[in-house]
Order: structure tokens, then C-alpha cells, then sequence
């Protein structure tokens, strides 16, 4: 080889190392935990908008913006969900007792099947606006890693109050869940 | 794949891919072609649920650059080898250097000897 094929190979050679470090460098800084991680810090972020087909309807869609100025409980649930079926009746009752003070609870069905969804609903007999994700798009933005999962919005627009990982209803869980629906309608303790 | 392990259904015990597997056998049994029940899964779940990315559009990349860059290294190999050779036998050429004519002699008479 000559050497100025030899130098053209190696600048390719170290070309494409660079744009692979960089390539990595640049998933890592965009490996977030979505906004569950600023809320872990104590902060206060914006919760990420999302736009999803109505599950509870023939048609039309849903989106956090249609929600503005109310407090909102978002919960990320799916139909093969165990503690999704245990928590479900008490995340009614929360909808029904608070609905007076404009409250609202949302559930988003992630990588499920919207047939087996809306049986789910059925059963349970939610009454809460429920949309569909199945790709599970929103879960990366709310940095959602399981089922079920929940988040409280105040009517700022803000999450508030801490992310519950797991059923509402566990002893576990009781606590700060009551707490975040107080944060959620601007009451806190 | 399974949606929530990301592993292909087979290799899964989730129970969305046991629901999957069930799914993808009442549409066998419906008399679903394998393309049909791509496309349903794929409208439910995205088309990240396929196992292997489609062969259009920009997801056609994913099919063709390990081939193109198997061709350029076959090529950037062929390349080497051919060029390897080529200096090898003309290097064989200039190493050997002419001799000496009296030390050429020596040797003759050195050799000469040892064959009687």
C-alpha cells in the first residue's frame, strides 16, 4: 500500500472510532429517566405533554393540553397487570370523591392490546377518560419502567407530589399517594 | 419482540408476550397469512413489535449497509492482498544484489573443491 492510501486508511480508520465515540457520548447524555428523575430530585418539571386515542370513546383523541388548569392523577397501566386490576377500583373512587374540585385521573394503556383494554376497563368499571399507547411511546418522557405507575399534576401544569411505583393501594404506597392528591389539587400537607 | 422485554416472543415469559403468542395463534387458526398478523400487531403496538426491521423506506438501510460493508472490506482485502504480492515479488527481485566478480570466483573454486 502507499503511504498516502495508508494515511487516507487511517484517517478513516480514526474517523470512524470518533464518530462511534461520539455516537456513544451522545445516547448517554440522552439516556434519561424522563421526568421521573427530576422529580426524584425534588424537582418540579412540566409534565410532558402527549396527544393519544381515546380508548373510552368511538373516536377522537385525548391530550394533557385538553386537561389545562386542572389538577390530573396520570396513570400508566395495561390489561396483563396484576396490581394494575388491584389498585383500579380505588383509582375510581379517587376520581369519583374529587371530580367536584375539577380533578380528573387519566389513564394512559401502554403495550397492550386496546381490545383487552377496554375489556379491563369495562370490568373495573372505570369511568375516567382513558387513552391508548400502545407502542408505549409516553413511557421515555415520564420515565415509566413498570406497571402501574403514578403521577400527580397540579393545575399549573406541574408534576407534584412523588412518583408511585406499584399499586395506589399498597400499604407501600397509601401514604404518599393520598399526599399527592392533595399536592395535585394545590392542598399539601 | 416482546414490547416490554424486548426479546423475541419465543425467548419471553411476560405476560403480554404469553398474550401475544395467544393472539398470534387465534389469528393462525382464523386463517390470518403471517403478513396480516404483522400488520395487526404492528397497528397495536408500532412497528418496533417486529423482530426485524421492514425492508422499506429508510428501515431498508438496516438490510443493506452489513452487506455494503462486507463488499468494501472484501474489496479494501483483495486490495491488500493484491498489493501485498506484487511488492513481495519485486522486493525478491532487488534483494538479491550483484556479486562481487572475484568473490564469485572464490566461491566457484570453494565449491570446486568440495566436490572432488
Amino acid at each position: 500500500m502507499t503511504g498516502r492510501a495508508r494515511t487516507v486508511g487511517q484517517i478513516f480508520a480514526i474517523g470512524a472510532v470518533a464518530l462511534l465515540l461520539v455516537l456513544l457520548g451522545w445516547k448517554l447524555a440522552h439516556n434519561s429517566g424522563g421526568v421521573a428523575d427530576d422529580l426524584a430530585k425534588g424537582k418540579h418539571p412540566a409534565a410532558p405533554a402527549f396527544e393519544l386515542s381515546r380508548l373510552d370513546a368511538a373516536d377522537g383523541k385525548m391530550s394533557l393540553a385538553d386537561l389545562k388548569g386542572k389538577p390530573v392523577i396520570v396513570n400508566f397501566w395495561a390489561s396483563w397487570c396484576i396490581p394494575c386490576k388491584d389498585e383500579a377500583p380505588a383509582l375510581q373512587k379517587t376520581y369519583e370523591k374529587y371530580r367536584a374540585q375539577g380533578l380528573t385521573v387519566i389513564g394512559i394503556d401502554a403495550q397492550d392490546f386496546r381490545g383487552d383494554a377496554k375489556g379491563f376497563t369495562k370490568r373495573f368499571g372505570v369511568t375516567y377518560p382513558v387513552v391508548y399507547d400502545g407502542s408505549g411511546s409516553t413511557l421515555g418522557k415520564w420515565g415509566v419502567t413498570g406497571f402501574p405507575e403514578t403521577f400527580f399534576v397540579d393545575r399549573q401544569g406541574r408534576l407534584v407530589g412523588e412518583r408511585i411505583q406499584g399499586g395506589i393501594d399498597t400499604e407501600r404506597n397509601k401514604a404518599a399517594y393520598a399526599r399527592g392528591v392533595q399536592a395535585a389539587l394545590g392542598q399539601a400537607q | 419482540m416482546c414490547p416490554t422485554c424486548k426479546t423475541t416472543l419465543d425467548m419471553s415469559t411476560s405476560p403480554i408476550a404469553a398474550r401475544m403468542k395467544t393472539f398470534i395463534r387465534v389469528r393462525i387458526a382464523a386463517g390470518d397469512s403471517a403478513e396480516q398478523i404483522k400488520a395487526q400487531l404492528v397497528a397495536q403496538f408500532g412497528p418496533a413489535i417486529l423482530a426485524e426491521p421492514p425492508k422499506r423506506g429508510f428501515d431498508l438501510l438496516a438490510w443493506l449497509l452489513p452487506l455494503a460493508a462486507l463488499a468494501v472490506g472484501i474489496v479494501v482485502v483483495g486490495g491488500l492482498a493484491w498489493t501485498w504480492s506484487r511488492r513481495r515479488d519485486s522486493g525478491a527481485e532487488a534483494r538479491e544484489p550483484d556479486l562481487d566478480p572475484d568473490l564469485e570466483r572464490r566461491v566457484d573454486e570453494e565449491l570446486a573443491r568440495y566436490e572432488d
